[in-house]
């Protein structure tokens, strides 16, 4: 052990003294990419990685919770994070960034939207018509009504740690508690299942959901509530009869990240895609069936002119 | 009269009940009460002391949570010179403690998955990055599957003879052919790791046990809570303790198994004849050699059941551990299941399985051999598997070689199958389930409406609208019946803490459900195991059943429970019924065919019909064995409800302790929560094995 170590070194040493490196060279430590559990999340780590790796930066993939990553971050458990949701994980992120350790190095292009909505196949049908304008909600209750929702129409909400009570004070504001009651899900995969099974029986269902995301590719419809203003929101002194806001999508680092990997943070910061960039990424897996691996491989061998610059 | 109710418990029962329900009466709920859906921070109703206590220890998750931080965090730093940063930065003593400590768990998983399937981190380990860098060979190529099965199948064939042989070698080749070598081996690793790691911790905890009373003593409510702990509940902890990765869910998975191996290891040394130890002290053994040289391997039956129970909590945790950063199936599994890719979360199930059943089998049989003392081999009897062994790894390397020339550039075939480029039969699972969902959905509507209307609606109000009196009442009075003051105090006590956190609104939901899927599990697995128990063969293929069923990861079929009932309380309990029926049918079918042949010939001399063998013998002396398999119903049923909150709408405890992972400071929170179900599970518990206990002394069982 101790004979490679030393042999080692003297490679080093002796590669050190012959490139004389202008700059800070980035250190070979591997740089810790986590992975979620969506499919654009993970292909994107793989993309982002293969990235690093073409500079000749070492990479490891992480499998980390969404919320809980920020806090991995900060403890440099993890190196970064590259789909910030403003409104699901804003919070935490700049929770962490509050007590230090975190660095938001850059906004991609993408838009994000993170709001109630209906599958394609409800419109299509015209099971409620006058979608998506939300007033068109008032007059079709029943078609979206469940054995268990009391006879009121139901809006299926994401997990209550992800908004709290936002979506229970905007059915009071909006004036459609008397016709709808709002179920919490117990994790994205309910919400899936849940539109899978809605559409194989062409059935009403009104559901979180959001883009970027697999479900585009299907076709997903977010119903239009009155325009997000600054403070209409209940927590911010509204009454809380507004929609979502257009969210960004920003990327997550540690602090000691742009010291120890100048490059590679350099060409991080740089990196943005496009929605359009993103749903690609996520539909070579949900869609052609790929491997998240392979299916960051192909974007890459298929994408040099976007991603290349990004390096230089 | 009064003696005739001193004696009947019957009586007793009734009294009590009368004296519930008045209480229920006499103490209405406050018209100003609300079940709070939101994150609950505390009780609310009226300042009615009997009607909910005040939430008195509703700051002890913060105060957990914050004196975590601070230990882990700020208690002792130092200042130390940062190369890369070019300052000083100071660094938690605590924090780098456990890290190391990480890191030591971490090299070993490493290194066992790498001479399995290749990687480079253990020679990074001896090594440097630039190292790697500099030398791209320097890598480890991992071993062919053919040479690890090889050396499976042997293992078996010496173990247990041809048939675990076959059994060993097909499961291995199934999970090679549908291309899930790769994760499986990563699972694997990490079983070896923690399933070794806490081997070593339940031998010592159990030695350390049987020495000393007090230890004991100490030891048993921990063991107890470590058990009925929803497993997602340490998740933060361990999180925020030991970093995101494979150690994480390893170490989280140590904590899980190693409670029945103290157990087992405890009863096998209390189990060893006293004629064999004084053996050992006369020829003169030291307190060690006595231990480890006499008492140990005359233990060794109970202790390598032990090993067996620790390998299968290892495969029980997998999926969960993997919510922590554990890779390998159970990851891959989440991550099919978040793309709704049913067909492939089925097929790594059945992975699990094999993977489960393999260990089983293997380590029961290593249990069940006998050490032949006295043997004498001949050189080559003795290292005739070494040979055999080499010959498999010449031969695996050499097929892998020829494999990389045949195939080309292709996937090799004989060396490692690529993940996910196997065989599948993906597309037949999922039309099978869009088949499901779409002819029976429409005709379980109005079976919906009706269940959740006139069931579990009423159900569901008349648990939360239980004064808190009248719980106490009930739970402490049985408590009394069956134990006396003791048992009364103990129970009283559980339900105490409860009543004083803020989550007693959400405990009553969680008990409402598993008092609806106790009542559904127990009497189907109850009605069950009396049917197959009629025969040998309906017997053997029950329990089978039982053993595929536990270990498939319940986590599979939450999606197809919610595409057919939707996101309700139906759907959770239709996921949680399958698994918690399992221990009422394994132990009903125990518990009958242990009955005595004597005393059923007995039966039949004096002229019984079957079914009166059955009521009037069987089913009495199998009773309180039955009344164990219902306790273990209410345990399954309690871990499942927390796995259950995954579907959504239960507004139980389960529904926050699930929201505590997504929070880094839901560290004190998870844990307060997780005891909250514990102690449901203990009281349980405690009353149940307490009758079962008396029950089979006064039958003479026991």
């Amino acid at each position: 052990m101790k004979l490679t170590k030393i042999l080692a070194s003297t490679t080093l040493a002796a590669t050190l003294a012959f490139s004389a490196p202008a700059f800070a060279e980035d250190s070979s430590q591997p740089i810790k990419i986590p992975t979620h559990n969506w499919s654009s999340q993970i292909v994107m780590a793989h993309v982002i990685g293969g990235i690093f790796q073409s500079m000749g930066n070492n990479v490891e993939y992480v499998t980390a919770d969404s919320q809980a990553v920020y806090e991995a971050i900060r403890n440099g458990d993890v190196t970064i994070s590259h789909e910030v949701w403003q409104s699901t994980f804003g919070k935490s992120f700049y929770n962490a960034m509050e007590k230090g350790g975190v660095i938001d190095a850059g906004t991609h292009a993408a838009t994000t939207l993170e709001e109630m909505g209906v599958p394609k196949h409800v419109i299509d049908n015209n099971l409620c018509p006058g979608l998506p304008n939300w007033e068109a909600l008032k007059n079709c209750k029943d078609v979206f009504k469940t054995a268990d929702s009391g006879g009121k129409g139901r809006w299926l909400e994401g997990p209550q740690s992800w908004h709290g009570d936002l979506m229970p004070v905007r059915v009071e504001a909006l004036g459609l508690a008397d016709d709808y009651t709002v179920t919490f899900a117990g994790g994205a995969d309910a919400l899936w299942a849940e539109i899978a099974s809605a559409k194989k029986d062409n059935r009403g269902l009104i559901v979180f959901n959001w883009t970027p995301n697999f479900t585009d590719a299907d076709g997903f419809v977010f119903i239009e509530f009155p325009e997000y203003k600054e403070g209409c929101r209940k927590a911010d002194g509204g009454d809380g009869s507004c929609g979502s806001p257009k969210g960004w999508l920003k990327k997550a680092a540690n602090y000691k990240f742009p010291k120890t990997h100048p490059a590679a943070y350099t060409a991080f910061s740089k990196i943005s895609f496009t929605t359009k960039q993103i749903g690609q990424m996520a539909a070579l897996v949900d869609i052609d069936k790929m491997t998240h691996k392979d299916a960051a491989k192909k974007w890459l061998a298929d994408n040099e002119a976007v991603w290349k610059p990004f390096t230089q | 009269m009064l003696n005739s109710f001193k004696q009947s418990k019957l009586q007793q029962f009734a009294l009590l009940l009368v004296v519930f329900i008045t209480l229920c009466w006499l103490v209405p709920k406050p018209d100003d009460y609300k079940y709070l859906v939101s994150a609950a921070t505390s009780n609310t109703g009226s300042d009615n002391w009997l009607w909910r206590l005040p939430d008195l220890i509703a700051w002890l998750p913060l105060w957990l949570a914050d004196g975590i931080n601070y230990v882990m965090f700020d208690w002792i730093t130092v200042d130390v010179y940062n190369e890369d940063l070019e300052e000083n930065e100071s660094i938690s003593v605590v924090k780098e403690i456990t890290r190391s400590l990480s890191w030591f768990v971490l090299f070993f998983i490493q290194t066992i998955r790498e001479f399995l399937v290749g990687g480079l981190k253990t020679i990074v380990t001896f090594t440097s990055w630039d190292f790697i860098n500099d030398n791209p060979w320097a890598k480890l190529p991992g071993l062919p599957w053919t040479v690890v099965t090889g050396a499976a199948i042997l293992l078996g064939f010496n173990l247990g003879g041809r048939f675990l042989a076959i059994l060993v070698g097909a499961s291995l080749t199934y999970i090679s052919l549908f291309g899930q070598w790769e994760p499986a081996m990563k699972t694997l690793s990490l079983v070896l790791v923690a399933a070794s790691i806490s081997v070593v911790f339940g031998l010592l905890l159990g030695i350390a046990a049987y020495r000393s009373k007090l230890v004991e003593a100490a030891l048993s409510p921990v063991l107890g809570i470590a058990q009925t702990m929803p497993q997602f509940s340490y998740l933060v902890p361990m999180f925020v303790l030991f970093g995101l990765g494979d150690h994480a869910g390893a170490l989280a998975t140590i904590v899980f198994a190693t409670p029945p191996m103290v157990r087992l290891t405890l009863l096998g040394l209390k189990s060893v004849p006293s004629e064999v130890v004084e053996a050992g002290l006369m020829s003169g053994c030291t307190r060690r050699q006595l231990m480890f040289g006499v008492m140990l391997p005359a233990a060794r039956q109970n202790i390598l059941v032990g090993v067996n129970q620790v390998i299968m909590q290892c495969l029980a945790m997998v999926v969960i551990a993997s919510l922590i950063g554990a890779t390998g199936i159970g990851d891959d599994l989440l991550k099919a299941l978040n793309g709704l890719k049913l067909g492939k979360a089925f097929e790594l199930g059945v992975c699990i399985v094999l993977m489960a059943i393999t260990l089983d089998k293997l380590s029961l049989a290593w249990a069940n051999k006998p050490i032949d003392y006295f043997a004498d081999l001949s050189f080559s009897q003795r290292h005739r598997n070494k040979f055999i062994l080499l010959a498999i790894l010449a031969a695996g390397v050499l097929l892998a070689l020829i494999g990389r020339y045949v195939f080309g550039d292709g996937i090799n075939y004989f060396f490692i199958i690529d993940t996910n480029k196997g065989l599948t039969t993906e597309s037949y699972l999922d039309a099978g389930i869009d088949w499901m969902v779409t002819s029976w959905f429409q005709p379980l509507e109005a079976f919906k409406a009706w269940v959740f209307v006139d069931v579990l609606e009423p159900v569901r109000s008349a648990f939360r609208g239980m004064p808190a009196i009248a719980t106490f009442t009930l739970v402490m009075g049985v408590g009394y019946i069956i134990g006396g003051v003791r048992s009364a105090l103990v129970v009283g006590a559980y339900l105490l803490f409860i009543a004083l956190t803020a989550w007693w609104d959400r405990a009553l939901t969680t008990a409402y459900f598993v008092a609806i899927a106790l009542v559904i599990a127990g009497s189907l697995g109850a009605l069950l195991g009396i049917l197959c128990a009629r025969s040998n063969r309906a017997s053997k293929v029950a329990l089978i059943m039982c053993d595929t069923l536990q270990t498939f990861p319940s986590f599979i079929y939450l999606i197809p429970a919610i595409m057919l009932f939707q996101v309700s309380n139906i759907a959770v309990l239709i996921a949680i019924t399958p698994y918690a029926m399992i221990p009422a049918l394994r132990y009903t079918i125990e518990g009958l065919r242990n009955v005595s042949p004597a005393l059923q010939d007995a039966g039949s001399m004096s002229g019984v019909s079957r079914m009166q063998r059955l009521i009037s013998i069987e089913l009495p002396l199998a009773f309180p064995h039955i009344v164990l398999g219902i306790n273990q119903t209410v345990m399954f049923a309690l871990a499942m409800v927390i796995i259950g909150a995954m579907i959504g709408s239960t507004e139980d405890l389960g529904e926050l302790i699930l929201g505590s992972l997504s929070d880094a400071q839901g560290i004190g929170k998870g844990l307060i929560l997780g005891l909250n179900v514990a102690f449901m599970g203990l009281i349980i518990d405690h009353l149940l094995n307490t009758w079962a206990r008396e029950r089979k002394e006064a039958l003479g069982l026991a």
